[in-house]
């Protein structure tokens, strides 16, 4: 038994807010309450000055695992998750072979089950090989563990198969996570704006983006089925989706913290480590983000990390792969939006933890007497540096090099066992 | 006044004193050109090296050129023969060279910011002569050296630059060395070929080519880049050419003393006439002469030179 003293409980989802003791037995919590006495502990940890929260879950993670195991594996994706304050990891298809069917959901979840230190869970591809041309098989999938389902990389240019695709995944309650991108648009590396003319570097306009974040809404209202949009980018995107949330309510969103703390002028030093795609966009997309996330269009913070090697990085801008290696960074460079006052803390959880898990149906991100001990303790304030030398993560591709964060997670319990515990 | 820069990567990152500092140091070099021995001992035991991924004629001939007449050793690797078509990175390829001690490499590349790249790996002097669509420094210091040769001063000249701007480096490096001076600068072209928000650089857009020339010191013609899908932004070269090609006709409407430039190679009867590219207001083989004393100033001073 584990007992937490005195940590500061701020549960998004039971609206808790006050100063508590949690005592967790086997897998779940056993108890809530002021002054639990440690007797029966085996380990007490004490969390005074801290918070304690539901551990928190990302809905837009790629493991790597399998197929590109020199970039990231499950194991060590995980480990970064654990680090970075996630308990819960939905991981995308975009492996090799691409899990399009139940024997890799099978894999992911038996090599998650034996290596994984947080939980995994599969989100499949809508379309077979993430082609787009036909459907993957969602139910099989899904039986064997999968949450969701994503062509994330790309949109399903056919507008047809993607009505289908919607129709059809919410027959076994699978969560439609939407990457969008109009590909006769999005030839270029960077975001098309001042920041592209002075590099001369081919640049994706925001539309590339909010045709097709307006045409998934468009097909999902049509087909009456959710939608859920990732990592939205762009101001014009922000402003559709809280439009259509006023005349459909089954759209949610994300974006991910690079878009809300770095501008595609990180890209004017042909840095590669700021290429990912969508773009790092403009100052006034990230102000939009912002705005958004506050006034609650943007319903939950993902990471979208997309962990690569070295060499992957290392070449020209034009070449290098996209992506940011994110867990270990998600949730410091979030807080910061509480130390600047665009969400208040309780906020910025229910985006990382009780939204979330709404999104995909999920038991955990709640703090109550039976429900699994997934949890989090953390310090609001604690200074700390990036260093990507010191990462779990495979991939040491970060923009965020050097940069001083405040706000620390300490310890990471899932499944009622101690995953991570750091300085 | 020193020279306090490794690497020539562009020109946003020199001041206007930078600029007419390394113009005035070319303008020095110039006369040696035109002796009968071209040589001057000022590199001796300096190493060149030219890496061109990607065809070039002139700017490279040139680079050589003005190193040959420095005494410097010059050895040129081109993209076909190099060990890309191996396999091997461009950084891995740089710490190659890099082992063994060349001072200077000068680049071309088809990406942009592949030099920032290099220069980055190394601690040779590392001269960008043109990646992608970003810079070309050299080309715009020739230019700037060949206006400033006519006219005397930069400063109160009106520019008109015509032509693929979108995919043009010569223009982006033009665009931001004129900005560093009291100039006017028009670009013109369809909107497809110019980018968008390109006024934030400090220019004027138009789209008619009578319009940019009007009362014009200096008329800039530019090539249609197809090698980065110019092409593709309008409907035909004939077209363009009708609407595009700078003419004797259009000449009248400029400045009496109108100088044409063109930084090459040129398309005649695209974006200029026979007559105007041979007729008296070109200026088009002096700026290739400029060119090597223009290099020969950079070389000098990315090797430590003072004046």
């Amino acid at each position: 038994m584990i007992l937490i003293k005195k940590g500061r409980l701020l549960d998004p989802m039971t609206d808790r807010d006050e100063v508590l003791d949690v005592l967790i037995s086997g897998d779940s919590i056993a108890k809530i309450d002021k002054n639990i006495p440690g007797t029966d502990a085996d380990q007490v940890i004490n969390a005074s000055g801290l918070i304690v929260a539901p551990g928190l879950i990302d809905v837009h993670t790629h493991l790597r695992e399998p197929g590109y195991e020199w970039k990231e594996t499950i194991k060590t994706g995980t480990m970064a998750a654990a680090r970075g304050g996630f308990t819960t990891v939905v991981c995308m298809a975009n492996t090799d072979p691409v899990n399009d069917n139940k024997s890799v959901t099978e894999y992911i979840m038996k090599k998650a089950r034996t290596e994984g230190v947080v939980r995994v869970l599969p989100c499949g591809a809508i379309t077979k090989g993430l082609k787009g041309e036909d459907l993957s098989e969602m139910g099989e999938m899904q039986q064997a563990g999968a949450v969701a389902v994503s062509d994330d990389g790309r949109s399903v240019r056919n507008s047809r198969l993607f009505l289908t695709a919607l129709e059809y995944a919410r027959l076994f309650r699978l969560a439609v996570i939407c990457h969008c991108e109009d590909e006769t648009l999005s030839g270029g590396v960077v975001h098309e704006g001042f920041a592209s003319l002075l590099t001369g570097l081919d640049a994706v306009p925001s539309i590339a983006e909010e045709i097709m974040v307006q045409r998934d809404i468009a097909i999902a209202r049509y087909a009456g089925s959710p939608v859920h949009i990732t990592h939205v980018s762009t101001a014009g995107s922000v402003e559709i989706i809280r439009g259509e949330k006023e005349r459909y309510t089954k759209v949610t969103c994300d974006t991910c913290p690079h878009y809300f703390t770095l501008s595609d002028e990180a890209t004017l030093t042909y840095d590669t480590n700021a290429k990912v795609n969508p773009p790092l966009r403009s100052r006034a997309d990230v102000a939009a983000i912002k705005e958004g996330l506050r006034d609650g269009t943007i319903d939950i913070i993902a990471t979208d990390h997309a962990p690569h090697d070295a060499v992957s990085k290392d070449v020209e801008f034009d070449l290098a792969s996209s992506g940011i290696s994110g867990l270990e960074t998600a949730f410091a460079l979030s807080l910061a939006l509480v130390h600047e006052g665009v969400l208040d803390l309780k906020g910025l959880l229910t985006k990382m933890t009780a939204n979330p898990a709404r999104l995909l149906s999920l038991p955990h991100g709640a703090l109550a007497a039976g429900k699994p001990a997934d949890l989090i303790v953390f310090s609001e304030d604690a200074e700390w540096t990036v260093d990507k030398n010191t990462f779990y993560s495979k991939g040491r591709n970060t923009p965020f090099q050097g940069l001083k964060l405040r706000g620390k997670n300490l310890v990471t319990i899932m499944g009622g066992k101690i995953v991570y515990s750091g300085p | 006044m020193n020279w306090t820069h490794k690497d020539l990567l562009g020109i946003r990152e020199l001041s206007r004193e930078e600029i007419l500092y390394l113009l005035d140091t070319a303008d020095s070099f110039r006369d040696i050109s035109r002796r009968a021995i071209k040589k001057v001992p000022t590199l001796r035991g300096k190493t060149v090296v030219t890496f061109f991924y990607e065809p070039s004629t002139r700017t490279r001939i040139s680079f050589e050129i003005a190193a040959k007449r420095l005494s410097a050793d010059t050895i040129n690797i081109s993209a076909s023969s190099s060990s890309t078509v191996k396999g091997e990175t461009l950084k891995d390829t740089a710490r190659n060279l890099e082992a063994m001690r060349p001072d200077v490499i000068i680049m071309r590349h088809s990406m942009p910011g592949a030099p920032f790249m290099l220069s980055r790996i190394l601690d040779s002097s590392v001269i960008n002569a043109g990646d992608g669509s970003h810079e070309h420094p050299t080309q715009a210091l020739l230019d700037l050296f060949t206006m400033k040769e006519r006219k005397e001063t930069l400063d109160g000249l009106r520019i008109a630059i015509v032509g693929d701007i979108v995919h043009s480096r010569v223009a982006r490096s033009n665009i931001f060395a004129l900005r560093k001076f009291d100039t006017e600068v028009t670009c013109c072209a369809p909107p497809t070929m110019i980018p968008p928000g390109l006024e934030a650089l400090g220019v004027k857009v138009t789209h008619s080519l009578e319009e940019a020339v009007a009362n014009k010191d200096v008329i800039m013609m530019l090539r249609i880049q197809k090698e980065r899908g110019g092409a593709s932004t309008i409907p035909s070269i004939r077209e363009y050419a009708s609407f595009y090609c700078l003419n004797e006709s259009h000449l009248r409407r400029a400045k009496r003393d109108v100088i044409v430039m063109h930084p090459g190679p040129m398309n005649r009867g695209v974006e200029i006439s026979d007559q105007v590219a041979d007729g008296p207001y070109s200026v088009i083989l002096n700026q290739v002469e400029n060119g090597v004393a223009v290099r020969m100033a950079v070389l000098y001073l990315l090797s430590g030179g003072e004046v």
